[in-house]
């Protein structure tokens, strides 16, 4: 393994035992996903202390939406957790129409939950790429990125962006699926339980893999709990917790799934509870396949708006020219309700949570971002601290951080 | 015994000569140099942001930039490129100027990303308006991401930019 931007200092230690040293691991570093930089203490291999320090990706996106309409700051949530944009969006959206108290058309919510999916299978693609590779697999970072592309292609004839989407919009989303994307993925849909199989056939047994994964930074539900853990993260310690289940959005009420949950609590039940949502996933985008109601794809009551720079240009719904819900902007009317609001939606890293203050201008007096990545670098200290120097490169795998997402 | 033939010189390329059959190439040691440079370009995987992921697809399965000669490398000792693929925030520019002189000379930046070229949507105090403000940019790529065929793209002008090269880093070390 290669250190580029690691220092080894020698650190005197008054009881004479062992070498200590200090270890800054990051922020440029191939297996830290992104900019973290973990500052390590150790004791020979084993790390006594782990300081996690984030901020190398802070973009000021509270600061950013404070200047701009609802409508506008969607495209920050595109780059908040890049590797899911989607589901970002779509949280965005869902908590913007509940403070505005805007209602969605069931086609607009069936579409949506459709995306969202993809993208969680897009996301846990990702993380088993990277994951299998931080630990030594080079041949399942490969195969992913196959079936990833296969999404994104997905993606880009949906909406004409592969990676930041934009899709979903306050009120709806912004375009209707053609008959040749439902058939590409019904394809798709058909042949991932194969590609799954061939995931699995490479690691789920494998000496190796289960030597790096089997009890290693385990956490015992009440510990997950206190961590303030969410999503796959938590429910691999057994805690049966997932807002899609618990507090619907979207058309999640109406399709049926079961939520995976892991005993052990260690990096092997949380890969085996991403495997298991993987086949959920599949059978929720099977489910919105068929159960695809007609109807409008963007509520009557959606705001339209004013772009800022060129004054007031309310566009016509109905306008031939643009087409239905292609152009619905958001009016900075001062009609809109003051008042404070939190909604979370489950990404496929865990809880993301939107709060706004309104004060009934049209832009956000203030949004924060509950975001689980960041929630998530803070267990890393209890995770890996008696451990060996390895495994930290698993855990940060495990826990499935996103940087951007983190430091916002 | 029959008569030895003078060997006739192929001229593969504008002033590189081939001997056929004799397994040698004549030509400029400037063109020589840079044919090898440009057809194993490594760069250091510096991925920052949302790029850095449009960076594995391109280096992945579908798109596979090894066909290029070019493999990711994780230390700048052994790069010859640098791909700044996402936002450089303020409190990342420090470590990106010094991953940028570890790097041994000849050395190239290639900036990914509307972010690394102007600093994109992110006009905020946090974020560097352009990398080029660190470090000296060969190629910029746009795009919010770009394709991984605008980055193979910009990958390819950076080759064309190094064969066009002429004494540029001091005589041949």
């Amino acid at each position: 393994m290669t250190r580029p931007m690691t220092k080894t200092i020698n650190v005197p230690v008054a009881d004479g035992e062992g070498d200590r040293y200090t270890v800054k691991m990051g922020p440029q570093h191939p297996a830290t996903h992104g900019v973290l930089r973990v500052d390590l203490e150790l004791d020979g291999e084993t790390i006594l202390k782990c300081t996690p320090h984030v901020g190398y990706l802070h973009r000021g996106f509270d600061k950013i939406a404070e200047h701009r309409t609802y409508a506008q700051s969607l495209i920050l949530s595109d780059r908040l957790d890049y590797i899911a944009a989607m589901a970002n969006n779509v949280g965005y959206c869902v908590a913007v129409e509940k403070l505005l108290g805007v209602s969605v058309p069931l086609r607009a919510k069936y579409l949506r939950t459709m995306v969202c999916e993809m993208s969680r299978i897009a996301s846990h693609l990702l993380w088993l790429a990277t994951h299998a590779l931080d630990i030594g697999a080079m041949t399942v970072f490969l195969y992913c990125f196959r079936e990833r592309e296969v999404l994104l292609e997905l993606f880009e004839e949906l909406c004409g962006a592969r990676l930041t989407f934009s899709y979903p919009r306050i009120g709806g989303v912004r375009q209707d699926v053609t008959r040749h994307f439902i058939d590409k993925l019904q394809r798709f849909i058909n042949e991932f339980p194969g590609n799954l199989e061939e995931y699995e056939t490479l690691i789920d047994t494998n000496r190796i893999w289960l030597k790096r994964t089997v009890g290693i930074g385990v956490l015992s539900g009440q510990e997950a709990l206190d961590l303030g853990l969410t999503g796959a993260c938590l429910r691999g310690s057994g805690i049966d917790y997932d807002i899609r289940k618990h507090r619907p959005y979207d058309a999640y009420d109406l399709v049926d799934f079961e939520v995976p949950l892991g005993a052990d609590g260690d990096i092997y039940a949380r890969y085996r509870c991403r495997m298991e949502e993987f086949t959920q996933s599949n059978r929720i985008l099977q489910q919105c396949i068929d159960q695809l109601p007609p109807g409008p794809i963007i509520g009557e009551d959606a705001p339209d708006l004013v772009m800022s720079l060129q004054g007031s240009r309310k566009v016509e719904v109905d306008s031939s020219r643009y087409g239905t819900g292609l152009v619905r902007l958001l009016e900075e009317s001062g009609e809109y309700p003051a008042g404070d609001i939190y909604v979370s939606t489950e990404v496929p890293k865990g809880e993301l949570g939107f709060y706004f203050i309104s004060d009934g201008s049209g832009k956000p007096y203030r949004m924060h971002i509950r975001s689980p990545s960041f929630i998530h670098i803070g267990a890393l200290p209890a995770l890996v601290e008696g451990d060996l120097i390895a495994d930290l490169i698993a855990n940060i795998g495990t826990l499935d951080v996103v940087l951007g997402e983190c430091d916002r | 015994m029959g008569e030895i033939k003078e060997p006739g010189l192929v001229e593969i390329e504008d002033g590189v000569k081939m001997i056929p059959g004799a397994n040698a190439i004549l030509g400029p040691l400037n063109k020589l140099v840079n044919w090898g440079r440009a057809g194993s370009i490594w760069p250091v995987t510096f991925g920052l942001a949302c790029c850095a992921i449009e960076m594995m697809d391109t280096g992945a399965s579908t798109n596979d930039l090894d066909r290029f000669g070019i493999i990711f490398r994780a230390s700048p000792r052994q790069a010859d490129c640098m791909i700044v693929a996402g936002t450089l925030t303020k409190k990342m520019a420090p470590i990106l100027r010094r991953v940028y002189d570890q790097m041994p000379e000849p050395r190239y930046v290639l900036a990914m990303g509307s972010c690394a070229c102007s600093g994109g949507v992110f006009n905020s105090y946090a974020v560097t308006q352009g990398v080029d403000t660190i470090v000296p940019v060969d190629v910029y790529v746009p795009g919010c991401p770009p394709r991984p065929a605008a980055l193979m793209q910009g990958l390819i002008k950076l080759q064309e930019k190094i064969l066009q090269e002429q004494y540029r880093w001091s005589l041949w070390r």
